[in-house]
């Protein structure tokens, strides 16, 4: 089930407009998986940190959300220094440890907790609906948005259609096993979720035409541009900017 | 025979989802300006159907269909259809699809081409019929089962009808929120046909009622 804790919340962060959260959340997450330069790296992550604790973030609740990433890390740092040709520094029988890979995984491990921690931070504080909103003030296109935005608002009513078929068969004393009788009530579970998830899209279409919808929606939300929004956008530009320029010099010299 | 009060007329109609099992046959139907309708029947007996094929959702087989006044054969004669009868679905959340109240009420005023302040001014005056006030910005989906089911209400009255479809509008609704909805009813000059096996909730807001039972309708 898809929640959105991070944007229940009263801080600087939520409250700015999500128009400039997100102008500012993509270059950022570009700069930064981009750059090569350790400083970059290490800035970009006391940027993230400084954020997150401006949003006022549950602690506990941030680092759940980096647990998933960090498994995929401690992957690379078992993988990446034994694979990476370079100058080794440690050799374990035919095994060598290379510096060069050592060097690469701390680099990944930097960028992506960084890259994270902005993007909880910048888009985390807003509801998904009002980056939908967004999208929709920069002209994406409308058959995208509207998937998007429809498939989010459904996802939490098929969830629950899901849940209420799943505890049915719990209550049927239906225990998952490695078996044919599991697998095909899996099957005709997902069937059933396929087939009532269709018809219900032909009620919403129906309910829809039948309140005058012919292929347009509307905004009735517009966001508002306050001073403090103009200030965030510029300090913030400023330091990615500034983040840029020491990318340049450092990877020419 | 043509008179002016006559707000729907079925004549003859026929309509079957699979050929060799009908669901309706030769039914005849007329509501009139003012009627309080309250429609009974099994289940599978087709009366959510019927709802469909006046609001042109489906199309008889055979038969006539005049709405207003005129006969609506085709898709496109519905679209007036649409705009001045409201249909309730039995599911809210079927009907409301938008993230946030003051949208999905929204919705329909903005089909009908109203400027965005008719239409603020229409989500208020509608929340406040509802007794909804400062409902604007909740999230449509976490609503609960009552307020969700009143806001759906909410979405079809906002397009101003003149008549209501209600299809189990009470069902699974809690004491209160039932008053409410029968209040809302109660205290509005709309005609109205009612789906429900609530008969207290019949009692109270309805004045006459059909029996749907064998592809027909019956008084009684």
């Amino acid at each position: 089930m898809i929640t959105e804790k991070f944007s229940e919340g009263d801080s600087p962060l939520h409250r700015f407009d999500p128009r400039v959260k997100l102008c500012l959340a993509l270059p950022y997450a570009f700069l930064v998986a981009l750059s090569e330069s350790v400083a970059v790296s290490c800035s970009a992550l006391a940027l993230g940190i400084v954020l997150v604790t401006v949003a006022r973030l549950k602690v506990g609740l941030v680092l759940a959300r980096l647990r998933v990433l960090f498994l995929f890390i401690l992957l690379l740092w078992i993988t990446l220094p034994l694979s990476m040709p370079g100058m080794a520094v440690y050799t374990i029988g035919r095994l060598s440890v290379s510096l060069e890979g050592l060097q690469r995984a701390l680099s990944i491990s930097l960028k992506s907790t960084a890259i994270i921690l902005l993007v909880i931070s910048l888009l985390g504080t807003s509801t998904v609906f009002s980056l939908a909103h967004v999208l929709s003030h920069f002209r994406l296109p409308k058959k995208l948005l509207y998937l998007f935005f429809l498939s989010y608002r459904y996802i939490y009513v098929i969830g629950v259609e899901y849940r209420r078929l799943r505890d049915a068969m719990r209550v049927r004393a239906f225990k998952p096993g490695t078996n044919i009788h599991t697998y095909r009530s899996y099957g005709y579970l997902i069937g059933m979720l396929l087939i009532r998830s269709f018809e219900r899209s032909e009620r919403i279409y129906h309910a829809m035409l039948c309140r005058g919808f012919q292929g347009r929606f509307y905004l009735l939300d517009h966001f508002h541009m306050h001073r403090r929004d103009i200030a965030f956008l510029l300090v913030m530009s400023l330091m990615l900017i500034g983040m840029g320029l020491c990318e340049w010099f450092l990877t020419i010299s | 025979m043509v008179s002016n009060n006559i707000l729907i007329e079925l004549e003859q109609v026929g309509f079957a989802y699979a050929p060799l099992r009908p669901v309706l046959r030769g039914l005849d139907f007329i509501l009139e300006k003012g009627e309080r309708v309250s429609l009974l029947g099994a289940n599978g007996s087709g009366k959510t159907t019927l709802f469909h094929l006046i609001m042109g959702l489906l199309m008889p087989d055979s038969g006539r269909l005049r709405v207003f006044g005129e006969e609506r054969r085709q898709r496109k004669d519905f679209d007036e259809v649409r705009r001045r009868i409201g249909l309730l679905f039995q599911d809210s959340d079927d009907q409301l699809f938008s993230p946030t109240v003051a949208e999905d009420i929204a919705f329909g005023p903005f089909n009908l081409g109203k400027s965005r302040e008719d239409v603020l001014r229409i989500v208020k005056e509608t929340l406040a019929v509802l007794g909804l006030e400062g409902f604007e910005d909740r999230v449509t989906y976490k609503l609960s089962g009552g307020e969700k089911r009143l806001v759906a209400l909410g979405t079809v009255l906002a397009m101003r009808p003149e008549v209501l479809l209600l299809d189990e509008p009470v069902i699974g609704l809690d004491e209160e929120h039932r008053n409410r909805f029968a209040n809302i009813l109660k205290g509005s000059n709309l005609s109205y046909i009612i789906i429900s096996h609530d008969r207290d909730f019949l009692e109270e807001v309805t004045n006459r009622r059909y029996l749907l039972g064998g592809g027909r309708l019956q008084k009684t």
